[in-house]
């Protein structure tokens, strides 16, 4: 049912998002492209990605129009992976650092 | 009782929104998500992919803050000198720019599928494929630039940490794998659109299901290109 009405869009809603992920992506292209560096590099990556994917899986894959329980079920289980990438950079600094002292000079 | 429950399931009038949707939807003895199952199933699959590309993108974050040897410059890797000028990463911005205009396609499609426009819904899924297969040709082509012209193996290259090879090779060699099966999932269900088998059926949710695993590649693209290109 909540496809039913996700059908009725017209398609000036997908050539307004394609527009905006061609902007986004322009924006992203241009940090590299300018040698933006540092804290304001990573930062403006990651808003742009984030907005893209935003604008992908809401408009393009019509999650936007599902029920919250299918949202819920799909969208929620991929934060565990923060955990993943939160433990994986803990260990990476120790590495580095173990390395630094034994291979380095 | 029982009968009660079945019809509510199929009728979609008076239904609960927000957090009491979500307990009505999943408590009572019925199907919990009110979709195809064919979609449900198609988000479940498209779920533990995720989990996959997020695997590689970690495992490639973590060898990355580990080597000791200095990281090669995608920027740098990845330039083209088109007509005298040296323009960093170009390919990798017009890789980018055809996938996102491969999924505006598909978007359309799917639009055109629900409005029984058999012959748009079906030309405009053959497009989708065709700008699949350039993305896929210009990643044949940045490979063998790598390989053959910078001499960056798996195992190592010329330019800094080994790693960098590992990790390239392994997540844009996943992902090109999943372009080329779209693209031909994409050409097999565009070419039953157009000999009129769901017109027969009356049902065009196929091709939002296509279009689902479709978008989701140009997402997970979305995330290479931020993390391995741009970082």
């Amino acid at each position: 049912m909540a496809t039913k009405e996700a059908t009725q869009h017209p398609i000036s809603v997908y050539l307004w998002i394609w527009l905006l992920l061609f902007v986004l992506s322009a924006f992203s292209y241009m940090v590299d492209y300018l040698h933006v560096q540092g804290l304001l590099r990573w930062t403006l990556i990651i808003v742009f990605m984030l907005l893209k994917a935003g604008l992908i899986v809401g408009v393009f894959m019509h999650m936007k129009w599902e029920r919250l329980a299918l949202k819920l079920a799909i969208l929620v289980p991929p934060l565990c992976l923060l955990v993943l990438i939160g433990l994986m950079a803990i260990e990476g600094d120790y590495t580095f650092l173990t390395r630094s002292q034994a291979f380095t000079n | 009782m029982a009968v009660d429950v079945m019809t509510s399931s199929i009728e979609p009038a008076g239904i609960t929104e927000g957090m009491p949707g979500v307990v009505t939807d999943l408590a009572s003895d019925k199907q919990a998500f009110a979709v195809p199952w064919g979609k449900a199933m198609m988000w479940i699959f498209l779920l533990s992919d995720t989990f996959i590309f997020a695997s590689f993108l970690t495992s490639y974050m973590h060898v990355r803050m580990t080597t000791t040897d200095p990281w090669p410059s995608s920027s740098e890797v990845f330039a083209l000198t088109i007509g005298g000028a040296h323009i960093p990463l170009v390919l990798i911005a017009i890789m980018t720019f055809i996938l996102i205009s491969s999924s505006g396609t598909m978007a359309m499609a799917v639009n055109y599928g629900y409005r029984r426009n058999r012959g748009r819904t079906a030309s405009l899924m053959l497009i989708t494929a065709a700008f699949g297969t350039v993305f896929v040709g210009m990643q044949a082509f940045e490979w063998t630039k790598l390989i053959v012209e910078e001499g960056i193996r798996p195992w190592g290259n010329p330019l800094g940490a080994p790693q960098f090879g590992s990790a390239f090779f392994m997540i844009t060699g996943f992902h090109g794998l999943h372009v080329s099966a779209g693209v031909i999932y994409l050409t097999v269900v565009a070419l039953r659109v157009w000999r009129g088998d769901y017109e027969r059926s009356g049902n065009y949710e196929i091709v939002e299901i296509a279009g689902l695993y479709w978008h989701f590649v140009d997402l997970v693209w979305v995330f290479i290109f931020a993390f391995f290109y741009l970082w």
